[in-house]
């Protein structure tokens, strides 16, 4: 029953584009009706997740299904687990599409967008459900090439066409560690079923494949160093695209990663501590390249390789857990990393959607260009704070749930009393709590230019709240972030059986005080509403006068001198510029009387710019002495067709 | 001997009726170093109840954000000190990891706190928000090692055990991390409430100064909310700090509550001191020191894996 409710959901997404592909090239009416065959997608696939655990349960019958269905896909605890977010964030992507990337202002490319959504949606579930490599890497190609697709979705931009080609690049690398990874298992096990592999295969063997999975499942998630695709694709798709591959697609490779691990047997000490330093790398990483960001979508962009880096973390620490024989280390790691998935999942998307919102109002994503939008956009701008206190860990939403399940992690690790392991706790978590407050500092700062004081320019002014297809989407995701934060304890369930994958009869909260996390954002709630409540009576007692804002007694101020996002960042680019390595521009002004002066400066990505462009160059130029060979004379084709003929024959 | 209910009691009063009180004796004793006879001691509560009468100046630029700034930095405040042991007596609320919500808590004000500043659209707010959040960021690490030599040491996460009457013992057996610590601490409780040498509230140049420009567009009651929960801040801070450095449990209630008191008011005249004799660090040179702590409570671990 599951497996046909899940081949239903995979074929709904995938058709979805179809009747827009069949319509009018600006038929808004085509598109809703796609977005509403997303929309049956995602409850199809949740009935699967809801039938799937009452089969497991025992309650319903599993085996009326078909043998051969069987084998292909189905759903255990962890694919429960990863299988529920894309069903809730594909309908509501591809709803706010139909106000942000309507076909009848984008006839040029709108089918395109959703025939590609649909298949991306689609290929993402096909991954998670795959019980067999087939389908898993027929899955992966398709979310591959969709993602492209829908990254080059302007492709008269040179800029999309960059961040597009960057990414394809980028996904091939992976698809080819995949292939050699999946062929050595399928040599190891004798079939192509996914499933444990046998203890008896040697442990370079299992070391080789865990340092393949890791490669190839790294870049897909954006694993520091391996990240370089991710921040101009996410910038330059549309944003509901960006939602899907930063909320979803980023993730999959967490969710290959976590798999891959639990059927490679031999697991070494090194694993968890590569993981590790991995993660603590990313996260550092990514928040303090965020901070550098001029650009709304490419600031978001780095935050998910710091948010990828949290999740490694608590990933880390439930290896270190498993190959010190230590339970409770395994349980709250790698429930803390499953659960920031959901989390980052929820409230990343909601970022992107909303940060969508302001682009499609204000046509621009450079942040000091902006401003003052929280009055013409209360909803966005509502959407958007929801997204960035949950982001930062804050309490009382949800990522202050999921941070707190992995720093539990960490400082148990920091108790362990043998060998000098629980170093690697005490310098992780310092590192955890400063990233957690460089991500106050940078969504302060992007929160505050964009959508508080004045605005900065003409289009920011005339800014306009976006429609309601765009909003609801947004409050469904924001409402799941508050949700999360208040009532943790209700996931117990799906989460003990995602953890149970890895040690049997796991129970998250004997271990993490989800119950008293719950209470305590309850009572900051009411804190907060009480105190509203005190404030808003004074107010209305003492009585208010509303007045220009002082600034020092100047009576005239205006939007210029308000400060810019890139210097309430300064102080801490520029402590971190030896990361950074930012590049200034600078017109000095000169003579008695100068005329202008500018300067304009931006980050640099140390692994694009520093790393990989100069190999790619080099490369290029060793590459390019064998040109000589591929001179177009059908002459020497058939020369050289001839010597490999002989040297074959020799050989 | 006092009753658990009477010192329940005693335990909401000094929580939340004491802290401006800290404010009154700091005052107070600079005052009496520079020779003046200064302010009376409960200066603090008389201007708090002078502001929540007054009426307010709003700034048009604003929103509710400017709004929501006082009032949910308090909140969190006024949350957290319930997970605070008061010297030896424990914590009203408490549970295991609930010195990440302390952490976290602080955060949350702090985004607001900032956020309602950036909503004035003024420069010298935006300066002062861009000061707080930077330097909070460098003083996390320097105040998280030495959350983690206590984990470390009392082998739990509950802010109750962490401070409870085990820690007298632990300083016989590791003073010297524990020492590096109360100094990492010190230094945090002054940068986080804006305390000379990082900050001068009472400076008359706004370009110069952290928090207290922040909320310069802040009036009436709203100002209250904000100076209470400064004043609530500071006792945290100063709770932790006075508990890790007298962990003194004498199993009297009325000596052990005395002997609170006395650390709190010896470390509000300690500041006091610091206030009058030391100069002002230059702005750019608080990063650095502040990486000079983060590092200092580092060592503190370090020491620990001997």
């Amino acid at each position: 029953m599951t497996q046909v409710l899940l081949v239903l959901a995979i074929l709904l997404a995938l058709g979805s584009g179809v009747p827009a592909l069949l319509g009018a090239r600006d038929s808004n009416r085509r598109q809703r009706l796609g977005a509403g065959l997303v929309v049956a997608a995602g409850v199809f696939a949740l009935c699967a997740v809801a039938v799937s655990a009452l089969e497991s349960a025992g309650i319903l019958d599993a085996t009326v299904t078909a043998g051969w269905l069987m084998r292909a896909c189905g759903l255990d605890g962890m694919q429960r687990w990863f299988l529920v977010p894309i069903a809730i964030l594909g309908p509501c992507a591809a709803v706010y599409g139909t106000g942000y990337w309507p076909q009848a202002s984008h006839p040029e490319n709108g089918r395109k967008v959703s025939l590609f959504l649909g298949m991306l949606v689609a290929g993402l579930m096909t991954i998670v459900c795959a019980r067999n490599t087939w389908p898993f890497l027929f899955g992966w190609e398709a979310m591959a090439l969709a993602a492209f697709f829908l990254v080059a979705t302007e492709d008269d931009n040179p800029d999309v066409r960059q961040a597009s080609w960057h990414y394809l690049v980028a996904t091939h690398f992976t698809t080819l560690s995949l292939f050699a990874m999946f062929s050595l298992m399928r040599a190891a096990t004798g079939s192509y079923d996914l499933g444990p592999l046998p203890a008896s295969i040697s442990v370079s063997l299992s070391n080789g494949l865990f340092l393949l999975a890791l490669f190839g499942f790294g870049i897909k998630a954006g694993v520091f160093g391996l990240h370089v695709w991710l921040p101009g694709a996410h910038a330059n798709s549309p944003s509901h695209v960006s939602a899907i591959l930063s909320g979803f697609v980023l993730k999959i490779g967490i969710f290959g990663l976590i798999r891959v691990l639990l059927w490679l047997p031999h697991p070494q000490l090194w694993w968890g501590g590569v993981i590790l330093a991995l993660g603590t790398t990313s996260a550092l990483y990514g928040v303090v390249a965020a901070l550098g960001q001029h650009d709304l979508k490419r600031l978001l962009a780095y935050h998910s390789v710091e948010n990828i880096g949290i999740i490694l973390m608590g990933l880390g620490v439930a290896l270190l857990g498993r190959s010190l024989g230590r339970t409770d280390l395994l349980i709250l790691g790698l429930a803390g990393a499953l659960l920031h998935v959901w989390n980052h999942c929820f409230f990343k998307s909601l970022l992107f959607l909303a940060a969508g919102s302001v682009v499609h109002a204000a046509h621009t994503r450079t942040i000091d260009q902006l401003g003052g939008l929280l009055r013409a956009m209360p909803w966005t701008g509502a959407a958007f704070l929801v997204g960035a206190v949950a982001i930062c860990g804050l309490p009382p939403l949800n990522g202050f749930v999921s941070e707190l399940l992995v720093y539990l992690g960490l400082l148990r690790l920091t108790t362990h009393q043998t060998g000098l392991f629980w170093l690697a706790g005490a310098l992780a978590a310092p590192v955890l709590a400063l990233v957690g407050a460089l991500a106050v500092a940078c969504f302060v700062k992007v929160f505050g230019a964009v959508f508080l004081g004045e605005p900065r320019t003409h289009a920011a002014r005339h800014a306009v709240e976006a429609p309601r297809s765009m909003r609801v989407p947004m409050a469904v995701l924001g409402g799941l972030c508050l949700a999360i934060g208040l009532a943790s304890p209700l996931l117990a369930p799906l989460l003990d059986g995602a953890v149970s994958m890895w040690t049997p009869h796991a129970h998250v909260r004997l271990l993490a005080p989800l119950g008293s996390v719950s209470l305590a954002a309850l009572a900051l709630v009411l804190i907060i509403a009480l105190l509203a409540f005190w404030l808003a009576g004074r107010l209305r007692k003492t009585g208010s006068t509303r007045a220009v804002t002082w600034d020092c007694g100047y009576a005239l101020p205006t939007a210029r001198m308000q400060y810019t996002a890139a210097s309430f960042a300064d102080i801490l680019t520029s402590l971190f510029d030896w990361v950074l390595k930012p590049v200034t521009h600078l017109t000095a002004p000169a003579g008695r009387f100068p005329r202008r002066a500018t300067f304009s400066s931006h980050v640099t990505d140390i692994a694009l710019d520093h790393a990989i462009y100069p190999l790619a160059e080099r490369g290029f130029e060793l590459l390019s002495r064998l040109r000589g060979l591929q001179g177009g004379r059908t002459q020497a084709y058939i020369v050289y067709i001839f010597a490999a003929l002989i040297a074959l024959l020799w050989w | 001997m006092l009753s658990d209910a009477l010192q329940t009691v005693l335990h909401l009063l000094v929580a939340f009726l004491l802290p401006p009180l800290l404010g009154g004796l700091i005052a107070r004793t600079k005052a009496f170093v520079a020779g003046r006879v200064g302010p009376p001691l409960l200066q603090p509560y008389y201007d708090l109840a002078r502001l929540v009468r007054k009426g307010s100046v709003i700034s048009k630029t604003t929103t509710w954000v400017f709004k929501a700034g006082p009032v949910v930095s308090l909140a969190s405040s006024m949350l957290a000190i319930l997970f605070i042991p008061l010297g030896a007596h424990g914590p009203l609320l408490g549970f295991s990891g609930d010195v990440l919500l302390l952490v976290y808590l602080f955060g949350l004000g702090r985004f607001f706190t900032a956020s309602a500043a950036l909503d004035t659209g003024s420069a010298f707010e935006g300066m002062g928000a861009a000061r707080e959040v930077s330097f909070a960021a460098l003083a996390e690490p320097a105040f998280f090692f030495g959350l983690l030599c206590l984990c470390r040491i009392t082998g739990s996460f509950e802010l109750g055990t962490m401070l409870g009457p085990q820690l007298g013992s632990a300083w016989i057996a590791a003073s010297a991390p524990l020492a590096m610590v109360c100094v990492a601490w010190l230094i945090v409780l002054l940068v986080e409430n804006s305390r000379v040498p990082f900050d001068d509230p009472r400076t008359h140049l706004e370009l110069t100064m952290v928090h207290e420009v922040m909320v310069l567009d802040h009036s009436g009651p709203a100002f209250g909310l904000i100076q209470y929960g400064a004043a609530l801040k500071l006792q945290i801070y100063a709770a932790i700090l006075v508990r890790a450095a007298l962990p003194i449990t004498t199993g009297n209630a009325l000596t052990d509550w005395l002997v609170f008191l006395a650390g709190l008011a010896a470390l509000a005249i300690a500041i006091g001191l610091c206030e009058s004799t030391l100069a002002r660090l230059k702005l750019t040179g608080i990063p650095k020191f502040l990486v000079g702590a983060g590092l200092a409570s580092a060592f503190a671990v370090i020491l620990l894996a001997r």
